[in-house]
């Protein structure tokens, strides 16, 4: 059996020894919200069981959508009589399986809570609900003169509850750093139903720091309720270059000397030979078909400093054979070489029907190494890969490409899936920069820790939850696994990777 | 692949041991906050050295023994600072305190720049937490949790910091005025903004030609001229948000410099403490039984 199996496997085990419905539960649910924010029925309960990620979904309990943190803990106290799991749940956009139930748990789904509460431009803050849409955020703020920092790929579907729970990052999070830099306090709903606040819009909260802790715990400390944000000023200047090279090595290399270069750009994007071509074919954005590799590099802040770093950029560009460089001129030509990036996901379904996402980090010193390990492994394979990742903080997003009905591909998938994992763990990378570990990576987590490790992560997650009653069976290897497999057409539209 | 641990920090391990009440000396620059620790402590160093520093990497590994301000003599040299304040302390002091530099809203915060934590837990062991890369979410957060703690959950042997470049310039202007939001609106990411009632201070930094162009804006709002550097600061350090920092008053704090944007003000008379929400009590006291479940971790001092 395969990891991937193994989990799914174990996915099922906790289906079939569940049962599927629990009058006097749903009643009770039925009692604290309305009857129509109580979903029971199997249909409901089937389509609150997957996430994006490969796996077949597990089993939804009854599926509650409440409207307050006092409706959550009201949720809590009849789990607690029911001695029933719960498991948060935002728009499902999650790659690693974290918002899949195991065990039939009481499915919160925090969607309804989509109000933005108060923007207080004063202290640059902005407290929303955990359903909100990071989109919507951004989208509202920038009219203000500022914007929510970490734009995930996902950013039209995901919930910003969904965003504290993965710590997401985004191209943009390369100079600025991912949630948890941009998440000043929390509003939560603890496993006992206690409603507490995390952090706070004081410079430096007193005690512990429980929403350092909380953000990126994958829904398995608490149900957040309540997010303040910080608003970062939007910058009076912007540059985007496309910069094309002979081979993704020289790309990767520059990417190196630009960081020792002492520059950070806002976002450093890398596409392979294969991304540009099938980008040029199915949504021409005007990159050089003939490159090896391109890099997109955008770079904010004042004018001076934008245009003396970029043209520094393109100096130590053209020092590792740089081709073809673009500056766009106009916000239009800004988006014209986005639109390529952003298209590339949705692209590489006209290569082949199914596709296993990737997400590991290496130091950007190795880049060009594990990527060329990397392509070797799947050449050996015969199989089709596409490189299209945030090259400035050295994470990769692998991009295998196949058609699961010809024989035997699957199985090789999971094979180069398992081995790309220690390919960059070996190069001192890690699992996970993006997604989470869920209950995809988790039989990967003993080889980047040893159990003493996580063993203290095991006290961490028992501090808040000592039953294990939020999310049960995530991030922490029980048995063990890595990667996303799902087939193209259950991609959200206008979403990319 | 788990990076190998330094002798250093495997002597440093045996020596806090497994048994009988311990805490880490630093530099003893904010010793007295939050009790202190028991007399029959037993007081360790924790071990010194930078292990590497990477600025193509943007990272630097350094045992936590180091003075601050030998860490950033070397990383000067590679054109590159973190964000611990200097204040003669160690890095693991400044870890351990968790108090942010002056200039954070240029240098960005402690807590948002340690990627990998080591420690030394309450029963011997040498545990790590996070991975010396910029981006990772890899399990769960200890090195979070850890910054801050006062050193009462685990005793820190080495730390991997994200690093930032040094901008071209930096420099400081001041001005007699009343309303310190006013710049905080108009300059675009200050590294500080200090106001001690009358005169305000603002550090800027990057590219010569953007700073002046700062400067100008200024300019429309006071009579701003370059200085060497920030204020003297008054002893206690209250925490408020930002809008209550540029409204305080000499009568609340006595002699004050606040930190406009941030809500740190350096006052005369302590902050009056502040409640703590039952909750987060219980949660901290689950943690430090979790964490150290004889309570050997500097015994005396509470978070
Ligand atoms: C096409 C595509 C592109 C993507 N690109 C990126 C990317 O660039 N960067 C990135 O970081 N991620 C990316 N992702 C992954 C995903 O979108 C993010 O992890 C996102 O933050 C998940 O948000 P969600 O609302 O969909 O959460 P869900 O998938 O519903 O849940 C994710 C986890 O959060 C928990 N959770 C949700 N809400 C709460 C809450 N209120 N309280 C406590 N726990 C909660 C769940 O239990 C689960 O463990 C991408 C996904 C897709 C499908």
């Amino acid at each position: 059996m395969n990891y991937i199996q193994r989990i799914q496997k174990k996915i099922k085990d906790y289906r079939e020894t569940k049962h599927l419905s629990d009058n006097p539960l749903v009643a009770d649910l039925q009692k604290v919200l309305d009857r129509e924010r109580v979903l029971e029925n199997l249909s409901d309960r089937i389509s609150y069981s997957k996430d994006e990620s490969v796996f077949e979904g597990g089993i939804a309990g009854p599926v509650c959508f409440p409207l307050s943190a006092k409706e959550v803990q009201a949720i809590m106290k009849v789990a607690e009589k029911y001695e029933r799991h719960v498991i948060p749940r935002g728009a499902g956009s999650g790659l690693a399986g974290g918002a899949i139930p195991l065990g039939a748990p009481i499915v919160i789904a925090m969607t309804k809570m989509n109000n933005i509460l108060e923007i207080d431009i004063d202290n640059r803050i902005a407290w929303v609900e955990p359903g909100v849409i990071n989109l919507e955020l951004s989208d509202h703020l920038r009219p203000l003169g500022f914007h929510y920092a970490p734009d995930p790929s996902s950013q039209q579907i995901c919930t910003l509850g969904g965003n504290v729970a993965n710590n997401s990052g985004g191209p943009h999070c390369l100079a600025d750093g991912v949630t948890d830099t941009h998440v000043i306090a929390l509003e939560v709903v603890l496993p006992n139903g206690d409603i507490t606040t995390f952090g706070g819009i004081d410079a430096e909260p007193s005690g512990l720091d429980l929403r350092g802790a909380f953000i990126g715990s994958e829904g398995t400390l608490g149900i957040t309720t309540k997010i303040a944000v910080r608003l970062s000023p939007n910058p009076e200047d912007v540059q985007t270059i496309l910069i094309s090279f002979p081979t993704m090595r020289k790309a990767a290399e520059t990417v190196s000397a630009v960081i020792a270069d002492g520059i950070v750009p806002a976002a450093m994007e890398a596409m392979d030979q294969r991304t540009i071509e099938v980008i040029e074919q199915h949504t021409p954005s005007g990159y050089p078909s003939n490159a090896g590799a391109v890099l997109l590099v955008e770079v904010e802040g004042l004018p001076t400093g934008v245009e003396i770093e970029a043209l520094r950029i393109c100096e130590i560009a053209e020092n590792h054979e740089a081709g073809e460089i673009k500056i766009a001129q106009t916000s239009y030509q800004r988006d014209a070489l986005w639109k390529g990036r952003k298209s590339a996901f949705g692209a590489s379904t006209y290569l082949a029907p199914n596709y296993y996402l990737h997400d590991t980090v290496v130091p950007r010193s190795e880049l060009a190494n594990v990527l060329d390990k990397v392509n070797d492994l799947a050449e050996k394979n015969n199989l089709t890969i596409m490189n299209v990742f945030h090259a400035g903080d050295g994470n990769l997003h692998p991009l295998l490409v196949f058609d699961a009905n010809e024989e035997g591909t699957l199985a090789r998938v999971h094979e180069v899936a398992a081995e790309i994992v220690k390919i960059s763990l070996d190069a001192g990378g890690v699992l996970s920069g993006e997604h989470g570990i869920g209950i995809e990576k988790q039989e990967f987590m003993s080889q980047l820790f040893t159990d003493a490790d996580l063993d203290h992560q095991n006290k961490l997650r028992t501090a808040f939850d000592p039953q294990c009653r939020i999310n049960p069976g995530k991030v922490l290897p029980t048995g063990h696994s890595c990667a996303d497999i799902q087939t193209l057409n259950k991609i959200p539209e206008g979403t990319w990777v | 692949m788990k990076r190998p641990i330094d002798q250093n920090i495997k002597d440093f391990c045996s020596e806090v041991g497994a048994a009988g009440p311990v805490a880490v000396e630093g530099g003893k620059t904010r010793w007295n906050l939050n009790g202190f620790p028991s007399e029959n402590t037993r007081f360790i160093k924790a071990p010194k050295g930078i292990l590497s520093a990477k600025p193509e990497e943007m990272t630097v590994t350094v045992l936590t023994g180091t003075p601050v301000s030998e860490l950033h003599k070397e990383l000067q040299t590679l054109g590159q600072r973190t964000c611990l304040p200097d204040r003669g302390g160690t890095v693991g002091g400044a870890l351990a305190v968790g108090e942010n530099d002056l200039s954070v809203l240029g240098k960005g915060r402690i807590r948002d720049s340690v990627l990998q934590l080591r420690y030394v837990s309450a029963d011997g062991q040498i545990i790590s937490s996070g991975a010396p890369v910029v981006k990772n979410v890899s399990g769960f957060n200890l090195h979070k949790l850890m910054v801050g703690s006062l050193g009462t959950l685990g005793l820190f042997a080495e730390v991997t910091l994200r690093t930032n470049p040094i901008p071209p310039i930096s420099k400081w202007f001041t001005a007699a005025s009343k309303h310190p939001q006013n710049v905080f609106d108009i300059v675009y990411k200050p590294a500080a903004i200090l106001w001690d009632g009358e005169t305000t201070w603002v550090q800027l930094e990057g590219h010569q030609r953007d700073v002046e162009q700062q400067v100008q804006k200024l300019l429309t709002i006071g009579n701003y001229e370059e200085v060497e550097g920030a204020p003297g600061l008054p002893r206690c350090r209250w925490s408020i948000s930002p809008t209550e920092a540029s409204k305080i008053t000499r009568e609340e704090t006595g002699n004050f410099v606040a930190s406009i944007g941030v809500g740190i003000v350096w006052a005369d008379k302590p902050q009056s403490t502040k409640e703590v929400d039952p909750t987060v009590r219980r949660i901290t006291n689950s943690l430090k039984s979790e964490f150290d479940p004889t309570g050997r971790l500097n015994p005396g001092r509470y978070v």
